[in-house]
């Protein structure tokens, strides 16, 4: 088995979260889906800590998050695939 | 895994078991604390719980306040009580309500004696309780007598990945068993509420539920000066990279696995519908959630972590798990289990969850939790409003 740097827990989701210490720029990174038992690939492009996520689709500002396969929020800044994915470009619909 | 068909548990009066066999002293209110701790340090094999209020409260808070009192006094995990308040009436209450379990409590109030002639009245009756129930034996109990209360906490993304999924596996195998489980965590819930009304078992449960939550969310609404960032996710979330209340949501849901709830309880009430999965309405905090889970008589308590919480309760033993291989390293003191492995894919959820089913059993059965080891005794008291 292939190691595995990043889980994807639906396969609706369009962000995955990091599993190992830290994955780094230009990384070619292996994604889980739980959901599936799928496996798919991507290049990051920040360095990104255990637990934090990372954008698997381009997103532009007003898209929705997907994470579990449900909405967990709004994009307030543009993401490009690869990137960081946290407080500094996506917000909460609720409060 | 054959999952284990009992645990080694403390038989009470009225039908239900305990995990521990505590002999506490019970303040009514903060200005009997001292009076409280002074009996515990006289007599070896108890101890007491202080508490910041009990004073001049009303209306529904009273009752709130009543509910947490009683309730803890009548909890298996406790074999005896002393009830110790300023006046004779509340203190009464307490007492008489907590004697219906038929187990061993007496009454002292101070006023009108002081402080040191109620610590040797106190004392003389705390010495026979616990020499009394230090002669209690574990019996072997069947695992249906585990009323399992659940809460997650300094959560990350690790908890909806491993610990709280494993708490849900766990739930999925014990509650064909017979065990009473419960979740809370209303506000908690914000951005999931919709998926987990969809959990009741029936329409009035998933009604209750919708109006239990909204009602929350209407009183967090009313009272927020800001978005509520750093609040809900705390700081410690948003550090282990969560970002939004939602995210948060639906790892903490992950906790009940496939099951649905079968009723919606008050904070601190006691469960009626017989064994299955509870939805209590609690505060996040989880010193304020596990005290009124602790009430309702729940009798041992899981914990997931994903930044490294460090809650115990006062009577009820506090079992935690993380996923997050670097807390289980740097605060492995506190870490009851550590299901981190399935972050490399090492472990499953079904063997995270047989894992935790013994984990759950061993503490059950009295070895010490991490958390008692470390003297973690919290009991925080839900406070609805200002007193008068």
């Amino acid at each position: 088995m292939t190691k595995t740097d990043i889980i994807i827990h639906d396969k609706k989701d369009n962000v995955g979260v990091i599993v190992i210490d830290k994955i780094t720029p230009d990384q070619d990174c292996n994604c889980w889906i739980m959901e599936n038992d799928g496996t798919v690939t991507i290049k990051s492009k920040s360095e990104i800590r255990l637990g934090h996520k990372i954008a698997m689709i381009d997103f532009k500002e007003g898209d929705t998050i997907l994470k579990y396969g449900h909405d967990i929020g709004k994009v307030v800044k543009p993401i490009k695939k690869g990137e960081h994915v946290h407080v500094h470009n996506v917000k909460t619909k609720k409060w | 895994m054959e999952i284990p068909k009992s645990f080694l548990g403390y038989k009470r009066e009225n039908g239900r078991v305990g995990t521990r066999n505590h002999v506490v002293i019970l303040p009514v209110d903060d200005i009997s604390n001292a009076c409280a701790e002074a009996v515990a340090n006289n007599i070896k094999g108890t101890f007491a719980i202080p508490h910041a209020y009990g004073r001049l409260q009303f209306g529904a808070d009273l009752e709130l306040f009543f509910d947490t009192m009683i309730g803890t006094g009548k909890n298996p995990n406790v074999a005896a009580c002393i009830i110790i308040g300023i006046e004779p009436k509340w203190t009464k209450r307490i007492v008489d309500a907590v004697a219906k379990t038929g187990k061993p409590v007496e009454g002292f109030s101070i006023e009108g004696s002081g402080d040191i002639k109620t610590i040797m009245k106190a004392s003389q009756k705390a010495q026979e309780f616990s020499q009394w129930a230090s002669e209690k034996q574990r019996e072997e109990c069947p695992l249906s007598d585990l009323w399992i209360s659940v809460k997650c906490g300094e959560s990350d993304t690790t908890s909806g990945m491993a610990a709280n999924p494993a708490v849900g596996n766990l739930m999925d195998k014990l509650e064909p068993l017979g065990v009473h489980l419960c979740f809370g965590e209303t506000s908690e819930l914000t951005g999931a509420e919709k998926v987990c009304a969809t959990r009741g078992a029936t329409p009035e449960a998933s009604d209750k539920f919708m109006k239990t939550w909204s009602n929350y969310n209407d009183f967090i609404l009313k009272e927020a000066t800001n978005d509520l960032s750093e609040s809900q996710p705390t700081a410690g979330n948003i550090a282990g990279g969560l970002t939004t209340i939602e995210e948060k949501a639906f790892g903490n849901f992950q906790k009940i696995g496939s099951r649905k709830f079968i009723d919606v309880l008050t904070p601190a009430e006691e469960p009626k519908k017989g064994p299955g999965l509870y939805f209590m309405d609690t505060s996040s905090a989880a010193g304020e959630c596990l005290t009124l889970q602790a009430a309702a008589g729940f009798n041992i308590h899981l914990f997931p972590t994903g930044q490294g919480n460090i809650i115990g309760n006062a009577i009820e033993p506090v079992v935690k798990l993380t996923g997050n291989p670097s807390t289980a390293i740097n605060m492995r003191e506190h870490i009851d289990l550590d299901v981190s492995k399935i972050l490399k894919r090492e472990m499953n959820m079904n063997q995270a969850g047989d894992e935790l089913i013994k984990t759950t059993i061993r503490a059950a059965s009295g070895r010490l939790t991490c958390a008692e080891v470390l003297g973690h005794k919290e009991f925080v008291m839900t406070k609805l409003f200002r007193s008068a």
